[in-house]
């Protein structure tokens, strides 16, 4: 019997996964609750939320997060494909910034944007 | 003389936009933010989990700002880089002195809206001694340098204080590369919420240490080394304990103080158990037309109630007010702090939305509500911590309250 903690939500509910003789969670209290102890025995996957790294002087770096979730294993290799990339073009919240990250099916999507108005062109420091 | 604003709100993070969104558009709002743009401590947060109850959505710090920042009308007149240094009280209105690049202005208005957050406890307020070298930060800091400058300020951090923000900066720097010592927590129990526990520590391999302190910091130019030492159940330390831990940086997160300064200079009634200003239902501190909210109000743990004890505010703001008939709402045992400390009756006492936290971990136990020493209401729960803040939803207007009635919340332990 395996006791997880759910991070779906703020509730953290403690969780009891049983796989034998047949897979059973309970102390849930909503199904995804349940989806996620599930998921979290056979093939444990986290969202990842990081930066990038951009040209524009105002936003040296620009908050992005994975679509879905990404397995476990996987988010250091990520996180070092990420660190290669340069962002160059302005983006609004929702925007791909870096698409199927490791072929995983995952984009990078960005979180913050990029505002370059007329004021900000002219300001001088 | 005309009055400049209806209301100011000050503050242009989470809790001045909805606050501001939540005015009643009839009336003139000046929205003050002393940074170059809004979102407050919330551009900085961009790991996710904001929203989860307002939203149902899972969303990272930034975007949960994008919305309310998108909500605000073009009739809510913003303001940034703008900073307040003076609030006056006078007999018909208030008056506001603040600095922009502009220069120096000084508007009027009829309310106030302080929404002014918190703010961290540093390594002076906790009196660590041994040398002051480079690479002391308070987990705040070194959030808004790696996710809003894009500098990563250490190779090998060591983190004190278990609370949200030194969890998820234990993460950020992992995934930075950065070889995290280890979090190491005066009290037996970690502050945070559990599941950060989870997704930042465990899930990273970073090491726990409970009842543990940093007592001493090594290093001239640049940190080279703390010593940890164990302390006991009266938070004491235990000689004999102490080890040296090699690091390069020590970074704090013991605290969040709201940010009272003007709350202060209104001489406004103050409450020791949140170290904010004491409201009614409404919001409102103990002076007409000054309202609180967000986490100059209490530090919360959920972005989506600083929005909504915002929109409180917001929505009561109004021209003229009928005067209060204040009862205060009393604290028993097992209770940090319960909001709002008092209730207008002259208000609805209808849909009345409490906060409050636990002294202690708690299993099993009962929050109960007196009238009179006569216990009306009682609500089970599996179990209560102090790291996570519980939010209750109740009517008292069918208890025909009055001024001499003495109301009080308590927690007591099942069985």
């Amino acid at each position: 019997m395996k006791e997880i903690v759910c991070i779906i939500c703020p509730n953290s509910c403690r969780l009891q996964v049983e796989t034998e003789p047949e897979l059973k969670v309970s102390g849930a209290k909503c199904k995804r609750g349940v989806e996620f102890a599930v998921q979290e025995i056979f093939d444990p996957r986290r969202s990842l939320t990081t930066t990038v790294k951009t040209i524009f002087p105002d936003y040296p770096v620009l908050s992005v997060s994975s679509s879905g979730d990404i397995s476990k294993e996987l988010i250091f290799p990520v996180m070092k494909e990420i660190r290669g990339f340069v962002l160059k073009r302005a983006v609004r919240i929702g925007e791909v910034v870096i698409s199927n990250i490791l072929d995983t099916g995952v984009d990078i999507i960005a979180t913050s944007e990029v505002r370059i108005t007329k004021e900000k062109e002219n300001e001088t420091i | 003389m005309m009055i400049d604003y209806d209301v100011i709100v000050i503050g242009g993070g989470p809790a001045g936009l909805a606050a501001a969104n939540a005015v009643s558009k009839d009336l003139r709002v000046l929205l003050l933010e002393r940074e170059n743009r809004l979102g407050g401590i919330l551009k900085q947060c961009i790991h996710d989990g904001f929203g989860l109850v307002r939203f149902k959505e899972k969303l990272t710090g930034p975007e949960y700002a994008s919305r309310f920042i998108n909500d605000l009308t073009d009739e809510i007149k913003v303001k940034t880089l703008a900073f307040v240094s003076r609030l006056e009280k006078r007999e018909e209105d208030y008056r506001l002195i603040y600095v922009d690049r502009e220069g120096l202005h000084t508007p009027t208005t009829k309310n106030i809206i302080l929404a002014t957050g918190c703010r961290e406890r540093t390594r002076n307020q906790i009196f660590i001694p041994g040398n002051r070298g480079s690479g002391i930060y308070t987990a705040g800091t070194v959030q808004n340098l790696i996710n809003l400058l894009g500098i990563c300020p250490c190779k090998k951090p060591l983190i004190l204080g278990s609370g949200d923000i030194g969890l998820i900066m234990a993460r950020r720097l992992k995934l930075e590369g950065a070889d995290v010592v280890g979090v190491y927590e005066i009290k037996s129990e970690p502050t945070g919420l559990t599941r950060n526990i989870h997704q930042c520590l465990l899930d990273y391999q970073i090491p726990l240490y409970l009842s543990h302190t940093v007592t001493k910091i090594i290093g001239r130019d640049r940190v080279e080394a703390v010593e940890v030492s164990a302390v006991d159940s009266k938070m004491q330390v235990i000689p004999g304990t102490e080890k040296i831990v090699a690091c390069d940086a020590l970074i704090l997160a013991v605290g969040l103080i709201p940010e009272n300064e003007l709350a202060e200079e209104l001489r406004l009634r103050m409450d020791p158990g949140t170290k904010g200003p004491i409201v009614d239902q409404n919001m409102m501190t103990s002076e007409s037309g000054v309202f609180a909210c967000g986490n100059c109000l209490h530090v919360n743990d959920l972005v989506d109630y600083v929005s909504e004890s915002a929109e409180t505010a917001g929505r009561a703001v109004a021209k003229e007010y009928q005067s209060r008939e204040l009862l205060a709402v009393n604290i028993g045992s097992g209770l940090a702090y319960l909001l709002p400390q008092v209730l207008d009756l002259n208000e609805n006492l209808n849909n009345l939305v409490f906060y409050f936290r636990s002294k202690e971990r708690l299993g099993t136990c009962r929050l109960i509500l007196s009238i009179d020493e006569k216990d009306v209401w009682e609500k089970t729960y599996a179990q209560i911590l102090p790291p996570e803040m519980e939010r209750i939803k109740l009517n008292l207007d069918k208890y025909n309250l009055n001024k001499n009635n003495k109301i009080q919340f308590r927690i007591e332990v099942k069985g």
